[in-house]
C-alpha cells in the first residue's frame, strides 16, 4: 500500500511578469540564479533535504525549460519507485476543462494525484523564492500544536509590512486575524506562501470552494478554514528568505552571494542545493584576466576582467572586456573590448565587440518603468547585440538586433528594444 | 554498437612511477583536468561509441574508483539494456587469487563475457586521456578481417618510448613486431592499450592462456600470437596520453591550459562525462590574482595563482602564491603559503605560512594536518 506522511505541491506555473524579458520564454522558477542554479532548485532541494520524496510540480506558463530541467528528478534524488517528482500541467477533462485559474485551483485540479499517496499532510510551496528551510521542523511544529493549517511567516520591517499578507497571532502563535496588504499593519509577521495542511482539511476546503473563480490560498482557502475555526498556526522562520519577484530584487539577491561570507551560503556541506548541471568542465582564467569578488560557473572561459559579478556556465568573456556588477547567464558570449556595467544578460545571448552598457544618465523606462528600473540594463535570452553600440541605463533589449536599431550607435537610457528573431 | 567494453583499471599501488599519488587510489581514479578522473575518458568514449555494456576490472585501492563509479547514469549507459559492472576479484571454489595480470583479470570474469551476446569486445585501459570513436576502429577491424586490432600512435621522434609497447607493421598495417617496454626502441609506433577482438576469439584465447598459467594480455596474447593471428594496428592521430608517471600526469593536466586542447575536449562534440558532484560555482574574493589557470567548481580562491590547475573544492587562503602547480580535490591551503612546482594530494590541509617548492622536478605534497572549519 502506498502511504506518504507528507507530500509537497510546488506551484511553478507563474510567469513572473515583473522579471520582464527574463521570463519571456521561460517560467520564473526556471530562471537562472547564482551562476549555475535555477530558482526552482531551492524549494526542490529543500524538499529532499527535509526528507520529502514526493513532489508534484504544477506548471502552466512556458514549461519547456522547466520540464527539461526537472526531467525525472535525478539531480535531486527524486527519481523514485514510489513518489519522486511529477510534473503536473493542466489537462483536458470530460467536462469543464480549464487552465489553472489560481494557486488553490491548480491544487484542486490535482486532488487525484495527492489522493494516490494517501498523505497525512500536504505542503504547499511556491517556486520563486531563494531560501533554505527544513520543512520537517515546520511539520513538527504543526503536529505539536495539533494545527490543521500552519503558515510559515517571517518578521519584516513594520514599514514594509503593508506590501505583504500579514498575520496576527496570540502568544501561542495561533493565528487570530489576517490582514492582506494592510494600510496600518498590526503585526510584522508576513506570510511566506508556504503552508502545511492536514490533508483532510485541505481536501474539504478545496471541494467546498471548487466553484470559486480564481481560487487562491491567501484570498479564499485560508479565510475559509479560519471561518470554520480550524486551528491555524504561524511558524516563524528567521533564516535567509528572498523573494526574487522583481528585476532589482533578483539582481540584489545574486549580488549578495559574492560577499566574503554571504548570509546565504552555498558553500556549506550541510543542506546542499542540487541542480541539473549543464556543464562539468573547469573554468579557465587567462593570463590577461583579472577576476575579483565574483562567482563563476563551470566551463566559463574568461579572457577579460570581471568584478563583482555572477557568471554562469560556459560563458565566454573576451579580451579587454570589463564586466562589473552584472549577471551573465549560461552560454552567453561577450566579445572583446566591451564594457558591461550593472547589466543582466540572460542565457545564450551574444554581445558584440566593444559594446558598452549602462552608460549615460538614468531615465525612466519608456514602456515599463515599474519593471526596468534602478539603472539596470536587461538583455533577454538568445539576443544579439551588434558591435560597438552603447546602451543606456533602464533599457531592455530582446531579439536579434541590428546596427540600424541603434541610431548613432546608441540606445538611449530608458529605451525598450524588443525585436523578433533570435540568435541562430 | 556491436561491441561490449572492458576497462582494465586494476593498476595502482604497485605502480612506483606514480609515487605517492598511487598510494591512495587506482591510477584509473586519478583526478584529471580539474573536474574528471582518468577513467571518465574511456567510459565516455564507450558511451559515445554507443557501447551499452561495460565491465570495469579493478583491484588495487579501489575505494575511490568504486565511489566514482556509483551509477551508470553519469555516463549514460543502459540500466536494463546493458549497464556498467565493476568487478573486483572474488574468491570462488576454484580460485582464491587476486588478478595476476590483465589476461587473468579477464579470465576470472570470463563467464560474464561468455554469457554476453555482443559479437565484439573493446578492451581499453582506464589511465589514458583521449577521445575516440571505437566504431571507427571496429570498422577497420572488420575491413582488414583482423583477429585483433591494436590502436597505435606514432610518437614524435624526441619522445622516449621505452615504457610503452612498440610495434612495427607491414605495409598493410599488420603487426610484425611487438616489443613491450624495449630497452632500445626501434620504432616510434606505440600501442595505446586499446584493443578490439571478436568476443568468442577472446574467450577462446583467454581460456587457453589461463590453462597454461599465462596472465598478461600483451605478452601472452598479443606477442605470443602475433605470427599466427592477424593482428593489425589502427593508427590514431589525435591527442592521446597515458598518465603512468608523475611527469606524464603533471604534463597531461597542464596540457589543458592550452586553448586548442581545451576546446577539443571541453567544447567539441562529443562530451566527456563524469560523476556530478553538486558543488557551487567557484568563488573569487577581493585581492585575487589568477592568471592562466583552470579552476574547478566548489573552490574558494584568495591570493595569487599562476599557470596551475585547481581541482574541485579547493580553498586557497589569503596572500598565498601558487605557481605551476596542481592542487587536487578538497585541499585547504592556509594563508601566506607559497607553493611552486608541486602536486598537492587530495584532502591535504596545508598550514598557514608553509613553503613547498619542487626544485628538481615535481614535488608531491601530502599533508594531513587538522583542518579548522570556520
Amino acid at each position: 500500500m502506498v502511504k506518504k506522511e507528507m507530500i509537497a505541491m510546488l506551484l511553478a506555473g507563474g510567469q513572473g511578469s515583473r522579471l520582464g524579458v527574463l521570463t519571456r520564454k521561460v517560467a520564473k522558477p526556471a530562471v537562472s540564479f547564482g551562476g549555475k542554479y535555477r530558482i526552482i532548485d531551492f524549494p526542490l532541494s529543500n524538499c529532499i533535504d527535509s526528507g520529502i520524496d514526493t513532489v508534484g510540480v504544477l506548471t502552466q506558463y512556458q514549461p519547456l525549460r522547466l520540464n527539461t530541467h526537472i526531467g525525472i528528478g535525478i539531480p535531486w534524488d527524486l527519481d523514485r519507485n514510489v513518489g519522486g517528482v511529477t510534473v503536473l500541467p493542466p489537462y483536458e477533462k470530460s467536462i469543464n476543462s480549464e487552465w489553472y485559474t489560481g494557486t488553490a485551483n491548480a491544487i484542486y485540479q490535482n486532488l487525484d494525484y495527492m489522493e494516490s499517496f494517501n498523505p497525512e499532510y500536504v505542503l504547499i510551496l511556491s517556486g520563486d523564492h531563494i531560501y533554505k528551510m527544513d520543512y520537517e521542523v515546520m511539520l513538527d511544529f504543526h503536529k505539536k500544536n495539533k494545527a490543521e493549517v500552519t503558515i510559515a511567516v517571517m518578521p519584516v520591517p513594520i514599514e514594509e509590512a503593508k506590501r505583504f499578507g500579514i498575520v496576527i497571532t496570540d502568544e501561542n502563535r495561533k493565528i487570530t486575524e489576517f490582514e492582506e496588504k494592510p494600510e496600518n499593519p498590526h503585526s510584522n509577521l508576513a506570510s511566506m506562501g508556504i503552508y502545511i495542511f492536514n490533508w483532510k482539511t485541505l481536501k474539504e476546503a478545496l471541494i467546498a470552494q471548487a466553484e470559486q473563480p480564481a481560487l487562491d490560498f491567501g484570498k479564499h482557502v485560508i479565510p475559509y478554514c479560519h471561518g470554520n475555526s480550524a486551528p491555524i498556526y504561524a511558524y516563524e522562520f528567521n533564516g535567509y528568505w528572498k523573494d526574487v519577484g522583481t528585476l532589482h530584487s533578483y539582481w540584489e539577491a545574486n549580488m549578495e552571494l559574492i560577499d566574503i561570507i554571504p548570509e546565504f551560503n552555498l558553500y556549506e556541506e550541510y543542506w546542499k542545493i542540487y541542480t541539473k548541471s549543464d556543464a562539468l568542465t573547469p573554468q579557465y582564467i587567462s593570463a590577461e584576466s583579472k577576476v575579483e569578488r565574483t562567482i563563476i560557473g563551470e566551463g566559463a572561459e574568461i579572457y577579460g576582467e570581471v568584478y563583482s559579478s555572477i557568471i554562469g556556465c560556459n560563458v565566454t568573456i573576451g579580451k579587454g572586456t570589463v564586466v562589473r556588477d552584472s549577471i551573465i547567464m549560461n552560454d552567453t558570449v561577450i566579445g572583446d573590448g566591451a564594457k558591461i556595467n550593472k547589466t543582466i544578460i540572460a542565457e545564450n545571448a551574444c554581445i558584440g565587440n566593444g559594446v558598452e552598457t549602462g552608460t549615460g544618465e538614468e531615465v525612466d523606462n519608456e514602456t515599463d518603468p515599474n519593471i526596468y528600473n534602478h539603472g539596470l540594463v536587461c538583455i533577454g535570452e538568445k539576443t544579439t547585440v551588434p558591435d560597438n553600440v552603447s546602451v543606456g541605463k533602464n533599457s531592455v533589449i530582446y531579439g536579434k538586433t541590428e546596427p540600424s536599431d541603434y541610431p548613432g550607435g546608441m540606445l538611449a537610457s530608458g529605451r525598450t528594444l524588443i525585436k523578433e528573431g533570435e540568435k541562430a | 554498437m556491436r561491441a561490449m567494453g572492458i576497462i582494465l583499471a586494476g593498476g595502482g599501488m604497485k605502480n612506483s612511477r606514480m609515487g605517492e599519488l598511487a598510494a591512495k587510489r587506482a591510477v584509473a581514479a586519478m583526478p584529471v583536468a580539474g573536474s574528471y578522473r582518468s577513467i571518465d575518458f574511456a567510459l565516455s568514449n564507450m558511451s559515445n561509441s554507443h557501447i551499452q555494456k561495460v565491465a570495469v576490472l579493478t583491484q588495487d585501492n579501489a575505494r575511490s574508483l568504486n565511489e566514482h563509479l556509483s551509477s551508470s547514469k553519469w555516463w549514460d549507459f543502459g540500466r536494463k539494456q546493458g549497464g556498467m559492472y565493476v568487478f573486483t576479484p572474488t574468491r570462488t571454489i576454484d580460485n582464491t587469487d587476486w588478478y595476476r595480470g590483465t589476461a587473468d583479470s579477464i579470465a576470472q570474469n570470463i563467464e560474464f563475457i561468455r554469457d554476453s551476446h555482443e559479437p565484439y569486445v573493446v578492451i581499453a585501459s582506464g589511465d589514458c586521456v583521449y577521445k575516440m570513436d571505437y566504431g571507427d576502429v571496429l570498422e577497420a577491424h572488420i575491413d582488414k578481417k583482423a583477429d585483433i586490432t591494436v590502436v597505435c600512435k606514432e610518437m614524435p621522434e624526441d619522445v622516449n618510448v621505452e615504457r610503452y609497447g612498440c610495434v612495427k607493421t607491414d605495409s598493410d598495417g599488420r603487426i610484425t613486431e611487438f616489443e613491450e617496454k624495449p630497452v632500445k626502441a626501434t620504432s616510434n609506433l606505440i600501442s595505446c592499450g586499446i584493443y578490439i577482438i571478436r568476443r568468442r576469439q577472446l574467450v577462446e584465447m583467454i581460456e587457453k592462456a589461463s590453462l597454461e598459467n599465462r596472465y598478461d594480455f600483451v605478452k601472452d596474447i598479443l606477442i605470443r600470437y602475433k605470427d599466427i593471428k592477424r593482428i593489425f594496428a589502427y593508427r590514431m592521430n589525435d591527442y592521446w596520453r597515458n598518465i603512468s608517471t608523475i611527469r606524464d600526469y603533471y604534463e597531461t593536466n597542464m596540457d589543458f591550459l592550452n586553448p586548442d586542447i581545451r576546446r577539443y575536449f571541453f567544447r567539441n562534440y562529443p562530451d566527456i562525462y563524469s560523476k556530478v558532484d553538486d558543488l557551487p560555482p567557484a568563488k573569487y574574493n577581493v585581492g585575487v590574482n589568477v592568471k592562466n589557470c583552470l579552476i574547478a567548481s566548489g573552490s574558494i580562491i584568495n591570493g595569487t595563482i599562476e599557470n596551475s590547475v585547481i581541482f574541485k573544492k579547493a580553498f586557497i587562503g589569503n596572500n598565498c602564491t601558487i605557481k605551476n602547480s596542481i592542487i587536487l580535490n578538497d585541499v585547504y591551503i592556509g594563508d601566506n603559503s607559497y607553493i611552486e612546482n608541486c602536486i598537492v594530494e587530495s584532502r591535504s590541509t596545508i598550514r598557514a605560512n608553509s613553503v613547498q617548492k619542487g626544485d628538481e622536478g615535481i614535488k608531491i605534497v601530502v599533508e594531513k594536518n587538522e583542518r579548522y572549519v570556520i
